[in-house]
């Protein structure tokens, strides 16, 4: 594809109280291209993420998803983005159903519990649609997560360590997921702490090191390896 | 249309959240229990006295209540950062503000019905011949509460002294409807026409009208995060 | 700016020393009252600071919200601050004109009361302020209670008018009559000016500071 980048962030900045958490970074993800962000704990991953959610608003510098900017137009970036973050944005209160009836009217999209029932049994919670989230375990709200951002068809997806929690099937099921995310022509931007199998289902890989990216290859260009040995030096440097 | 069908699928999930809980409506009856006995203490077994205070204690009463309860309007939003995912759903983000000040006028209702109940019964006073008018202000009072309140929550919900900051910022704001109701109500319960206090009725509902229109034009800033 | 500030600095001082001046040598000792009233020259000047102080938050948190200026946001937390100094003068010169006056520091006098509320509501808007560690959510959270905050100033005004003086006759004592000699008058209004120029001289020298503040964080 020669289109434009889904993703395209220039010299972006974050400071944060005295802060500084991203310094300058340029970064695309093009259409169905996925790329893995390596960081140290308080490299920017999660800020680059939120940043590009449109929960965070940059201090300099800019960021444009699916060529809409994640300042000036934060509706049209949200209309095409996916989040799974830290928190899975499930009601413990309400059921695994509940939550995605609830989100999918909020939506303002059709809430018909067939829809819901699928998409249920895409992450193999069908049998649990009318146990509250609470009673769940840590693997089961993820699924129940990933479920509620497929059921609202993002173009792009930004996730923060989403392996994490899972078993082993429900990772197969996200890399299937991902897979055909990617052929649809969908971008992903993922963050992950793996060297190995979460990379899979990746094309690039940058690292980021004290708030900059320290390095931005093609994932076959590097062994896990030699990839171990790169992400040691730039996260000393950071030391 | 589909505004109104997003504030509805908030007010209709706080609902069943709070269904499944009960924490804030149990506790908040228990707490016009307490009220009721408080005041009771406060004034002694005089009936005049009690009869003469009675506007002021029931919004008293009901603002407390409020404090309480309204505070808590976005505590089921922080679990797994659901706050997070009501701003990045695509769509007006002042349909949650309509669906949380809905689910909350149903809330404020509830516990001041159970308030003048228990009013009517303890201090034993007759108000049924009252009850039309004193349901009118009470309705116009409990809008301006809720809309300002619901605003505030969310504005102290993510400040670590929000149980303190909370009342702090509300109260002074709901000086206007705190007067305007507690002689509106004392000019009811005194069997008055609803025409002898027009013009506290007209400063409620121009204050309703203030707040609900700035809290829908300002919501959005708050919810950024 | 620097000169700006120095200049506005030295009109205020010189319009306060003429304010002074007219308020205890030219204008009259008044007849009923006696010495006590011209505490007036500082009672007024200074309420009218305060609510011109809160006009201009009410209108800098607009242009912020709008604009998204970091220029915007210090005015407005500038000129509350700046405002709640001035309406705790305009508190405590009212009681201190009210001891002699009424026999009491406190009187619920409807002008009292207003600015009393007036008071604790931009306290409260300057403690949000304070409790909210990341600079751009303070800014943005402020400037919501600041247009809600103005919008309330009508309401309270006569909420709190009609409260006093419905079912009851209107107060005794009314500071500032409206038939004003024209000395007492030009008095007042000297001291107005004055009083604005030292309003305008610490909001940019408070703007100044947030400004400096701001670039010593992002450096």
């Amino acid at each position: 594809m020669t289109a434009d980048p889904l993703i395209r962030v220039t010299g972006l900045t974050k400071v944060f109280g005295n802060a500084l958490i991203l310094d300058g970074v340029t970064i695309e993800v093009k259409a169905g291209e996925a790329v893995a962000l390596l960081g140290a704990n308080g490299a920017g991953k999660t800020t680059l993420l939120k940043v590009l959610a449109t929960i965070t608003r940059p201090t300099r510098g800019s960021a444009t998803v699916a060529g809409h900017d994640c300042v000036r137009d934060a509706e049209g970036v949200r209309r095409h983005v996916g989040l799974i973050a830290h928190g899975s944005y499930l009601y413990e209160d309400l059921t695994a159903i509940e939550n995605l009836r609830f989100w999918s009217a909020f939506a303002g999209r059709d809430a018909r519990d067939a829809a819901l029932q699928a998409a249920l049994t895409d992450v193999e919670l069908d049998a649990f649609a009318d146990e509250r989230v609470r009673s769940f375990s840590a693997g089961m709200k993820r699924r129940l997560a990933l479920a509620r951002v497929a059921m609202l068809e993002p173009t792009v997806l930004l996730l923060d360590e989403p392996f994490s929690a899972l078993d082993q099937r429900a990772r197969k099921w996200l890399e299937e997921y991902l897979g055909s995310f990617k052929d649809r022509g969908g971008a992903v931007m993922m963050a992950t702490h793996s060297f190995s199998r979460d990379l899979q289902i990746t094309d690039r890989v940058a690292i980021l090191a004290a708030g900059k990216i320290a390095l931005d290859t093609p994932r076959s260009a590097v062994s896990p390896d030699e990839l171990r040995r790169l992400y040691a030096l730039h996260t000393e440097d950071l030391a | 249309m589909s505004f109104a069908r997003r504030a509805w699928a908030v007010t209709w999930k706080d609902v069943l959240v709070e269904r499944r809980s009960k924490e804030t409506l149990n506790a908040l009856v228990f707490f016009a229990l307490l009220l009721l006995f408080a005041f009771q203490f406060a004034l002694g077994p005089d009936r005049d006295r009690l009869a003469q205070a009675m506007p002021g204690l029931l919004w008293l009463g009901f603002i407390l209540s409020g404090l309480l309860g309204l505070g808590r309007t976005f505590v089921t939003e922080r679990e797994n950062d659901c706050w997070e995912a009501l701003l990045l759903t695509p769509g007006d983000k002042s349909a949650v503000y309509v669906g949380k000040l809905a689910g909350n006028l149903l809330l404020m209702f509830t516990v001041e019905a159970l308030l003048i109940a228990l009013f009517a019964v303890f201090f034993n006073v007759d108000l049924s011949a009252a009850l039309p008018a004193l349901t009118l202000v009470v309705a116009l009072g409990t809008v301006g509460l809720a809309a300002v309140g619901t605003l505030f929550a969310a504005m102290t919900a993510n400040i670590r002294a929000r149980e303190l900051l909370f009342p702090i910022l509300l109260l002074p704001v709901q000086v206007p409807v705190l007067l305007g109701t507690v002689k509106a109500t004392e000019a009811v319960l005194a069997g008055e026409p609803l025409a002898a206090v027009a013009q506290w009725l007209k400063l409620l509902v121009a204050a309703d009208l203030i707040y609900v229109v700035s809290g829908l034009l300002t919501f959005d800033f708050i919810l950024e995060g | 700016m620097a000169t700006a500030s120095r200049v506005l600095g030295w009109l205020a001082a010189l319009g306060l020393a003429g304010g002074l001046a007219m308020g205890f040598g030219v204008a009259p000792r008044e007849t009923t009252q006696g010495f006590v009233q011209r505490i007036m020259y500082l009672h007024v000047p200074t309420a009218w600071v305060a609510y011109l102080a809160f006009g201009v938050v009410f209108v800098a948190s607009i242009v912020y919200l709008a604009r998204r200026t970091d220029a915007a946001d210090r005015v407005a937390h500038a000129s509350a601050e700046v405002g709640v100094v001035f309406t705790g003068l305009t508190i405590a010169a009212g009681s201190i004109w009210g001891k002699p006056t009424w026999g009491t520091w406190w009187t619920w006098d409807a002008r009292l009361t207003s600015v009393a509320v007036l008071f604790v509501m931009y306290l409260g808007y300057l403690l949000l302020r304070g409790m909210i560690e990341e600079p751009e959510r303070g800014a943005r959270y402020a400037a919501v209670l600041g247009i809600i905050a103005a919008l309330d100033v009508p309401l309270v005004h006569f909420s709190v008018y009609w409260w006093r003086t419905l079912h009851q006759p209107p107060s005794v004592m009314k500071p500032g009559a409206p038939t004003m000699p024209p000395v007492i008058l030009a008095t007042l209004l000297v001291n107005v000016v004055a009083f604005t120029l030292l309003y305008l001289y610490f909001v940019t020298k408070r703007v100044e500071l947030l400004r400096r503040e701001q670039e010593a964080r992002l450096a």
